[in-house]
């Protein structure tokens, strides 16, 4: 199946302060200090030039509610004091990443409003500027240009939602952050998550992004052929995107389908315009929990038919979501609506047969005929109807363009339609920022290794097995090897196998290796580093650190038993085996060297280097045989 | 074809291509760069030989005239003001109100083709900002002047004064709003305070923190606030509505004689010093609560104005060291009046009394008000005070600096000869001074202790 991917990429840099004020750049678990009012407006002669998804929100006429920390935030991410000049630490390492990604670079940065106001910038308007274009990066010989680097200002994290308030926390406004745009140009599921980790890869190497959960964003646009451009946000894990990719393609082709067969049934568009029919006294005894409350709250039940759309609503498109999942989702989106069912899961709900056959009177359906049903406030219910009949002939063209947002089993949802083009003009409170040669051949040296380079290097002077070493090379986590072996000074093979292997066989054996932070695997490189804790070992402490993640290295070795011997220590436990095996080791002589070592190893596994203990155990063995 | 304000290198290499701002070009740059996108206009600062191109995509960038090795003109787009503003339907029998326009800007619209924002100043365009407007007032506006608020003048108080009479009498609205830089806002009202002594509704200033060009604006909910002044307030006085805080939600009508700008950037920089404000308007309620206990009522017996301010007085801030020749000088250069802001209770160094005794006997009037901004002048306490008296320093009271020097300005603009001219400054007018101050007048100290935890 082909497919064209192209990835959006925004990573947080780390930076001491933000982007355009020297607050600090960390996010906050403690309790807000205080929190402020505000809406967002624009001239209504300048609505017009809105696209529908912002007409909507702005429509929603929202109160924002920011909360802050007066140790967090200042009153440049209030909107109450002018951005500070651009934080150049922040251009500095925008400009490596930029140069890493073989863009060319900007001969001026100029910095500009992007039009957002969903609330989550105080100012209604996201600062960015582009700092580099028309780059490339090689994914496994693959040339994928690199459309754009940009810098800019994260936004607020949105906190919640109650009545007209939507509530955000400053903590993240302002930190910069760098965004990498693609071609869309990756054709296949596993060629996109390769993308999305070289550049991952290639981002940590320069040593100026944040780690961790959240700190990078991956946004995708997938299209397939006859189907449209759909962008995906949000994808936080790496590891998800070939199954996003992938679901999508499902996704596009059984909607594909589904307009294939709406045309074989000659269901024309006109067949669409449906008035809907108030069903509201079908209801009146209904069983449906749903329903009940929504017309006790004063809501009405209104029915539409969806002619020839009988079996299709039902036809999963993505595991466990439908066509009628994403009538839905956006009848939730424009109208509110919560209570929504289709003639495809009905009777159900607790919605019987007899009401069901009812409403299909009502409707006048036949057999091919499917309808949707909607609970809710007149006013609502009636737009939850418009949007259900509105995806209902876009079902008739196929695949609608659309923003979707990525679930965490890797299937999407409606999110908004799609953007209009992006609204910017200057940023007139930060002048332009001139890029000089000098400055770009200063930066020249702090660039991360090339790969072959790499390979090189990680083969003579680490002696990692050039399978290893091309493991390494694709891994996620290459920086944590490189500072392992740099900075910590543990072995470069046991470094490498543990990231690459370990871990692996742990996760498949069900070991929850997510909980293992960069900070916990550092920990336990360092201890082996210090003869703290034998390679043998390991294992068993990443395991008990994945499940304990609250523990450090050494906790764990002390909580396992796994303390280090001394060899004396060790040599006394095998005299010790030995003795307790006296018999059958002067029966079998050196042959019994076999059941020995695999009594000396049930005792001390994971406290000595097995080659010693393999050693000790021979000795003793001799010892033992040679003086009687 | 026009190369709007690009150095001789970037004017040469667009001249030879036939190319100027707002043309689509396409351009080559030394290393291989392809570039395509509008050329905009050269901002004033930065390298002017740096093109600034507006890519597709909406990114503005520079690209280094002096790199370009080919470029070619591919097309031109016209910089649009946009869609003009709907026509508004405010509800009918809705009081009136007056806009005047003195470069303060209450609404603008964005070129997102050249990035140019247009501020405007009609009733479709308020509208169009504050739709609420529709609700609340029939709203007409004009613009008087287009200054800077750094570079307004007392003669700009004078016309300023005389065209809201001038509405007033002709036109008859339920308050009339001046919109006006935020900078210099507090002297403006003072002026129209004691310029305009008799009204038959209220004079409102109002100003924007931020510009109006963002979706932040704090422009439109201060004009949304102001319109409710004008068209619900008992007073009939010269007053500023602005933010009370950072939300957006509560405004505070402050007396235009008692009100001062206290910080460079925030929505809520205006304060009352020495009284509180004269009421409060809350959104999106559109209530208005007045607090003040004394006010000057609307007045149906029409309009009294008293313009002119005398240009040749002065506001000089006393400091460490200051030198005599300051306040010589001007007495010299013929001086009228000059409102020291001292130190304290009311005082400046023994080296400057000869010098104020002097400017005393040639006829100028000496006024010392105190740079603590908070509290009341008292030159009975300290030596330093009696002396000043006896040199003739005329104490401003509660008065603020700023308003001390306008009500000066004004005073000496109408008496006839110093001692008239003293026994007016001293006289209460538009409430600018008051015998009583009264506790709430100063703000709490302990403001940040809530916020201090463990
Ligand atoms: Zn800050």
């Amino acid at each position: 199946m082909s497919c064209r991917v192209g990835l959006e990429i925004h990573q947080m840099l780390d930076t001491r302060a933000k982007l355009f004020c020297g607050c600090p750049t960390e996010l906050r678990r403690d309790e807000p200090h205080f929190t402020f009012r505000r809406w967002l407006r624009l001239a209504r002669s300048e609505l017009g030039e809105l696209d529908p998804a912002a007409l909507f929100e702005y429509s929603k006429g929202r109160t924002f509610v920011y909360e802050s920390y007066l140790d967090g935030s200042c009153l440049v991410e209030m909107d109450e004091e002018p951005p500070h000049p651009l934080n150049p630490e922040a251009l500095e390492a925008a400009l490596i990443v930029a140069m890493a990604l073989n863009c060319r670079i900007v001969d001026e940065v100029h910095v500009m409003r992007k039009i957002v106001i969903d609330g989550s910038n105080t100012t209604g308007f996201q600062r960015t500027a582009l700092i580099g274009f028309d780059g490339w990066v090689d994914v496994e010989g693959k040339r994928v240009p690199v459309s754009t680097v940009c810098l800019e200002e994260d936004a607020a994290r949105k906190v919640g939602e109650r009545g007209g308030e939507v509530l955000y926390r400053l903590d993240r406004l302002g930190v910069p952050l760098v965004e990498i745009s693609t071609a869309p140009v990756l054709s296949s599921p596993e060629e996109a998550g390769l993308a999305a980790l070289r550049i991952g890869q290639l981002l940590r190497m320069t040593g100026r992004v944040k780690r961790g959960l959240g700190t990078i964003r991956q946004d995708l646009n997938i299209s397939v052929e006859g189907g449209a451009r759909v962008e995906v946000k949000g994808v936080q894990e790496l590891e998800l995107i070939p199954k996003v990719v992938e679901l999508e393609i499902q996704r596009q082709r059984g909607l594909l389908e589904i307009r294939d067969e709406l045309r074989r049934r000659g269901v024309s568009p006109g067949a669409l315009d449906q008035r809907p029919v108030d069903v509201t006294e079908v209801f009146k005894g209904t069983n449906s929990r749903v329903a009940r409350r929504a017309l006790e709250a004063g809501g009405v039940a209104l029915a539409v038919k969806l002619p020839g759309f009988a079996g299709l609503l039902g036809r999963e498109i993505q595991p466990g979501r439908r066509l009628g999942t994403e009538m839905a989702d956006r009848a939730r989106y424009w109208a509110e609506v919560g209570g929504i069912f289709h003639s495809d899961e009905l009777p159900g709900y607790g919605i019987g047969g007899g009401e069901v056959e009812e409403v299909r009177r009502l409707l006048g359906c036949g057999p091919g005929d499917a309808f949707a049903l909607v609970f809710g406030e007149p006013r609502k219910a009636r737009a939850a109807v418009e949007a259900v009949l509105e995806r209902a002939r876009e079902a008739l063209e196929g695949v609608p363009p659309e923003t979707r947002a990525a679930n965490p089993d890797g299937t999407t949802r409606f999110m908004r339609p799609m953007p209009g083009r992006a609204r910017m003009y200057p940023e007139t409170d930060i002048r332009p920022i001139p890029i000089t040669g000098e400055m770009l051949a200063r930066l020249a040296a702090k660039l991360p290794e090339p790969p072959e380079v790499k390979y090189e290097r990680f083969t003579k002077v680490y002696g990692l097995h050039p399978d290893l070493a091309r493991k390494v090379l694709r891994s996620y986590r290459l920086d944590l090897f490189e500072r392992a072996v740099a900075e910590v000074g543990a072995p470069p093979t046991l470094v490498a196998s543990t990231l690459e292997g370990t871990l692996v066989e742990l996760r498949r054996d069900g070991v929850p290796v997510q909980n293992l932070t960069d900070e916990h695997l550092l920990d336990v490189f360092r201890l082996v580093a210090r003869g703290g804790l034998v390679k043998e070992a390991v294992p068993a402490v990443l395991k008990y650190l994945a499940e304990n993640p609250s523990s450090t290295a050494e906790g764990a070795v002390r909580a396992l038993g796994l303390e280090p011997l001394s060899v004396e220590e060790a040599r006394g436990v095998v005299r010790e085996v030995l003795r307790g095996m006296e018999g059958v080791i002067r029966e079998r002589g050196m042959a019994a060297f076999g059941p020995a070592m695999g009594a000396v190893m049930a005792r001390l596994r994971g406290r000595l280097d097995g080659a010693l203990i393999s050693k000790l155990v021979r000795e003793e063995l001799e010892r033992l045989l040679k003086g009687g | 074809m026009s190369a709007e304000g690009y150095g001789e290198a970037a004017a040469e290499l667009l001249s030879a291509a036939g190319a100027g701002v707002f043309d689509e070009v396409e351009l080559e740059r030394d290393d291989g760069a392809l570039v395509r996108g509008v050329l905009l206009p050269r901002p004033q600062y930065g390298d002017p030989n740096v093109l600034v191109v507006k890519l597709p995509n909406g990114y503005n960038v520079g690209i280094d005239a002096r790199r370009v090795k080919s470029l070619r003109r591919v097309g031109r787009v016209e910089p649009s003001r946009g869609a003009a503003a709907p026509a508004p339907s405010p509800k009918p029998g809705l009081p009136r109100v007056h806009f005047v326009g003195t470069g303060g800007t209450i609404a603008s619209r964005v070129d997102y083709v050249s990035g140019a924002v247009y501020p405007y100043f009609t009733a479709e365009e308020i509208y169009s900002m504050v739709p609420e407007l529709e609700d609340v007032a029939l709203v007409s506006a004009e613009t008087l002047f287009n200054v800077f608020s750094e570079d307004m003048t007392p003669r700009h108080w004078s016309a300023i004064a005389e065209r809201v009479a001038k509405v007033f009498e002709s036109e008859g609205p339920a308050g009339v709003i001046v919109a006006h830089g935020t900078d210099t806002m507090g002297y403006t009202a003072a002026a129209l305070a004691f310029a305009l002594r008799r009204l038959p509704g209220p004079v409102i200033l109002v100003g924007a923190q931020r510009s109006s060009d963002r979706p932040s604006t704090d422009s439109a909910t201060n004009v949304l606030a102001a319109a409710v002044t004008a068209v619900k307030a008992p007073f009939a006085e010269s007053v500023v509505v602005m933010h009370a805080g950072p939300d957006d939600t509560a405004f505070y009508v402050h007396r235009g004689v008692r009100v001062r700008k206290m910080h460079t950037s925030r929505r809520d920089a205006f304060r009352s010093v020495n009284a509180v404000p004269l009421a409060k308007v809350e959104l999106p309620s559109r209530e208005l609560k007045v607090f003040a206990r004394r006010f000057t009522p609307r007045s149906s017996e029409g309009v009294v104005l008293e313009g002119g301010f005398e240009e040749r007085v002065a506001l000089v801030k006393f400091y460490p060291g200051m030198s005599p020749e300051v306040l010589d000088f001007l007495v010299d250069r013929g001086y009228r009046g000059v409102v020291i802001e001292g130190t304290g209770l009311g005082h400046v160094s023994a080296d400057l009394v000869p010098s104020v005794r002097r400017a005393t006997e040639e006829g100028v009037v000496v006024v010392v008000a105190s740079q603590c901004i908070w509290g009341r002048v008292n030159m009975n306490v300290y030596r330093r005070g009696v002396e000043l008296l006896k040199a003739g320093a005329v104490p401003a009271e509660d008065m603020l600096p700023e308003t001390a020097f306008v009500k000066l300005s004004w005073v000496l603009a109408r008496a006839q000869g110093r001692e008239e001219a003293v026994r007016l400054f001293l006289t209460n007018v538009a409430h600018e001074m008051d015998e009583r101050s009264e506790e709430w007048y100063y703000p709490p100290l302990n403001y940040f202790e809530r916020y201090v935890r463990g």
